[in-house]
C-alpha cells in the first residue's frame, strides 16, 4: 500500500515519459525503493539488515556465476578445479572463491540478525504475517543452497556432509532408503549427486530472488514496521525511503563491506574446516564431522536425541531439526499479544534474550564433539528452544501487562513535542 | 455444431434439425473431461523427470563386486568397495565366533545371531557394509591396528557407535546392525557381492 501522501513519480523528460507510458518500470522502482515509498521516520540500524541480505544475495549470484565458468562438476575434477585451477591459475580466482565462501557466512549472519530483529520487534504479527511466512521460506531456500554449495569443492567435509545430510532421509520409515538413493542418484555421494547439487545450487538463488520480490511486495502492503510497533498515523510519522533510508542503508553497507573485506583478505579460512582441503575419500571418515557454523544450532538439535521413544531416536532427531524451523511458520498465531515491540513487553523481552542465549549455546554444542556433557547441554537447550515457542510465548502473551505505548511514532521520537502534531514545514525547518 | 451463432448461448446446443435446446451439462462434461485428460497427461510427464534422478545404468552396472579372500588370515579384515560404499570382509577367529555366539540374542537392539549374518559353511566370514547405520560414517576396525571398540568388532568415531564381532550394534546411537549385503561364495575363496 502506498500512504495517500506518498510522492508521485513524474517523468521529467521526453525519454522517461515515453518509457513510463509503455513499461512503467522506473515508476515501479520509484514506488518500491525510491522517494515514492514512505517509511517510518524512527527506524534504527537493525532495519538495515533486510537491504544487507539483498546485497549478500547479489554478491553470491555475481561471484557464483563467474566461479561456475571455471568449475568442473565431477567427482574426479571438482576438488582440483577449485583448489588448483581457481585458487592458483584463474586471474583473481582466489578472490572470487574466498568472496563466495565467506559471502555465504556473511549472508547467514545478516539473515540471522534480520530474523532476530523480527522476533524482538514483533515483525511477524498482523498485518505482516505473510511477510514473515515468505521470509521463513526464503530461510529454508538459503539453507538448502548453502548446503549444496558446500558440497561442490568435494573435499572430505563436503563429501561426508553430503553423506550425513542425505542420511537424514533414510530415517524416514519404509521409503527412507529409497528416497536417499533417489536423491543421490547412487548408493553413496558420487558424480550423479555432485552434478545435481551443482544444478540446484545454480538454480535456487534465482528462486530466492523471486521469493524476495514477494517478500518485499507483501511488506509494502501494510508498509514497514518500526521499533515502537505503533502503526503510522499520518504524514509526520514517515520520511521517503529515498534519500533518507538509501543513505542510512548505504552507511550500513559500508560497515558490512569492512567486515567482509577483513574476512576475505585476512581470515579467508577462519570459518572453514581444514579437512575440506583433503580430497573426498569415500573409504575414510574424518574423526569429527561438523557442518558450517550457521548450521550448528540445528546440528545440535539433531544429535540431542539419543533414546528410542515410540519412533527411533534418529527419526526424532531429524523431525526435531526440521520442526525447529517449521515451528516459525506458526509463530504469528502462537504469540497473541497485540503489542508488537519487545520494548513495551517486559516479560517477552526477557524471554527473547534467553532465547538468544539458548540458540548461542545450541550453536556451541553443535560445533563441539558429542561428549556426554555436550549431549546433555544440547538436550536441555533444544528442549528450551521448543518450550519458548510452544509454551512460554503463548503464556506470556496472555499474562503480560505491557507498558503504555506512545500515541504515535512522532511522539516517541520527539517526546512531548510530538504530541502537539508538528507540521511537515516545522520538521524540515 | 454452431453453439456461438447469434442468440445461442454457451449453455445451449443447436441440434441438426436447427432447434436450439438448453443443454447445460454437455459443455460442463466436455470441460471436465478435457481438463482432466490434459491434467493427467501433464502429471505423467513428471514421471520421467523423477525417474531420471534414480541411479543410472552406469551406476547400477557397478552393483556386483568379486572378491578373492585367500589372503585374509583369521583375525584380519579388509576394506574394499561395493557400489562405491565401503565393504568390510572379515575372517573371524574361533574366539570371536564364540564371543558373538555367547551373547543372548534377546538382549540386542537389533536381534540377530551370527549364523543369520553369515553363510552356511562359511561361518567365519563376516561380510558387511562399512557404513554406520547412524549417519553413514565409516566405522574403524577393518584396517590394521584400528580401534575395534569395546566389543571387539567395529567402532564408529563420529558418534561413538560400537559393533561386536558379528557387526551387531551394541552401544551408541546407531539403530541397526551393520548391513549384510547379498553375496554368495562361488568357490571356497571367491565371493561375489551384489
Amino acid at each position: 500500500m502506498s500512504f495517500p501522501w506518498a510522492r508521485h513519480y513524474e517523468p521529467k523528460n521526453a525519454l522517461t515519459q515515453w518509457i513510463d507510458s509503455r513499461l512503467p518500470l522506473p515508476r515501479f522502482v520509484y514506488n518500491a525503493v525510491g522517494a515514492g515509498y514512505p517509511v517510518p521516520r524512527n527506524l534504527n540500524y537493525f532495519w538495515n539488515f533486510g537491504v544487507l541480505a539483498g546485497v549478500c544475495l547479489v554478491i553470491q549470484i555475481v561471484t557464483g556465476i563467474v566461479l561456475a565458468m571455471h568449475f568442473h562438476s565431477s567427482a574426479a575434477g571438482a576438488f582440483e578445479s577449485i583448489n588448483g585451477t581457481i585458487m592458483r591459475d584463474v586471474n583473481a580466482g582466489w578472490f572470487l572463491r574466498f568472496a563466495h565462501a565467506n559471502g555465504a557466512s556473511m549472508f547467514l549472519a545478516v539473515v540471522y540478525i534480520h530474523i532476530f530483529r523480527g522476533l524482538y520487534y514483533g515483525s511477524y504479527k498482523a498485518p505482516r504475517e505473510m511477510v514473515w511466512l515468505i521470509g521463513v521460506v526464503i530461510f529454508l531456500l538459503i539453507m538448502a543452497t548453502a548446503f549444496m554449495g558446500y558440497v561442490l569443492p568435494w573435499g572430505q567435509m563436503s563429501f561426508w556432509g553430503a553423506q550425513v545430510i542425505t542420511g537424514f532421509f533414510s530415517a524416514i520409515p519404509v521409503v527412507g532408503e529409497w528416497i536417499r538413493v533417489w536423491l543421490l542418484g547412487g548408493y553413496a555421494p558420487d558424480d550423479a549427486a555432485l552434478n545435481r547439487f551443482f544444478s540446484l545450487h545454480y538454480l535456487l538463488p534465482f528462486v530466492i530472488a523471486g521469493a524476495v520480490i514477494l517478500h518485499i511486495w507483501a511488506l509494502h502492503i501494510p508498509g514497514s514496521g518500526n521499533p515502537t510497533g505503533v502503526e503510522v498515523k499520518g504524514e509526520q510519522d514517515t520520511v521517503p525511503f529515498h534519500p533518507y533510508y538509501t543513505a542510512k542503508d548505504g552507511f550500513g553497507v559500508g560497515v558490512f563491506m569492512i567486515i567482509f573485506a577483513i574476512l576475505i583478505f585476512f581470515l579467508p579460512d577462519y570459518l572453514g574446516h581444514p579437512d575440506n582441503y583433503i580430497p573426498a575419500n569415500p573409504l575414510s571418515t574424518p574423526a569429527h564431522i561438523v557442518p558450517e557454523w550457521y548450521f550448528w544450532p540445528f546440528y545440535a538439535i539433531l544429535r540431542a536425541f539419543t533414546a528410542d521413544f515410540i519412533i527411533p531416536a534418529k527419526l526424532w532427531g531429524v523431525v526435531a531439526m526440521f520442526g525447529s524451523i517449521l515451528l516459525l511458520f506458526f509463530l504469528p498465531w502462537l504469540d497473541k499479544s497485540p503489542v508488537r515491540s519487545a520494548n513495551f513487553r517486559p516479560m517477552y523481552r526477557i524471554a527473547f534474550w534467553v532465547l538468544v542465549l539458548d540458540v548461542l549455546v545450541l550453536g556451541y554444542c553443535g560445533g563441539s564433539a558429542a561428549t556426554p556433557a555436550v549431549v546433555i547441554a544440547s538436550q536441555l537447550t533444544a528442549a528450551y528452544y521448543f518450550a519458548h515457542f510452544l509454551i512460554i510465548v503463548p503464556i506470556i502473551s496472555r499474562l503480560e501487562r505491557p507498558k503504555p505505548l506512545p500515541n504515535s511514532i512522532t511522539e516517541a521520537v520527539l517526546g512531548d513535542h510530538g504530541g502537539s502534531r508538528m507540521s511537515e514545514t516545522a520538521l524540515s525547518a | 455444431m454452431a453453439t456461438l451463432e447469434d442468440g445461442v448461448s454457451p449453455t445451449q446446443t443447436v441440434v441438426p434439425t436447427g432447434d436450439v435446446i438448453e443443454n447445460p451439462r454437455r459443455r460442463d462434461y466436455l470441460k471436465v473431461a478435457a481438463v482432466s485428460f490434459a491434467g493427467v497427461g501433464a502429471a505423467v510427464t513428471v514421471l520421467p523427470l523423477i525417474n531420471s534422478m534414480n541411479p543410472s545404468a552406469d551406476v547400477l552396472a557397478q552393483s556386483t563386486t568379486e572378491i578373492d579372500v585367500t589372503a585374509i588370515e583369521p583375525g584380519q579384515a579388509i576394506k574394499t568397495s561395493f557400489r562405491k560404499q565401503p565393504l568390510f570382509v572379515r575372517n573371524l577367529t574361533p574366539a570371536e565366533i564364540a564371543a558373538a555366539d555367547a551373547v543372548p540374542v534377546s538382549s540386542l537392539r537389533d536381534p540377530q545371531t551370527l549364523a543369520q549374518r553369515t553363510r552356511e559353511g562359511h561361518g567365519n566370514w563376516l561380510i558387511t557394509l562399512g557404513v554406520c547405520t547412524h549417519l553413514g560414517c565409516v566405522p574403524l576396525g577393518a584396517g590394521e591396528g584400528e580401534n575395534r571398540g569395546p566389543f571387539g568388532g567395529y567402532f564408529c568415531p563420529c558418534h561413538g557407535s560400537a559393533y561386536d564381532t558379528a557387526g551387531r550394534i551394541r552401544q551408541g546411537p546407531a539403530p541397526k546392525n551393520l548391513e549384510v549385503p547379498n553375496y554368495e561364495f562361488t568357490s571356497p575363496t571367491v565371493v561375489v557381492v551384489g
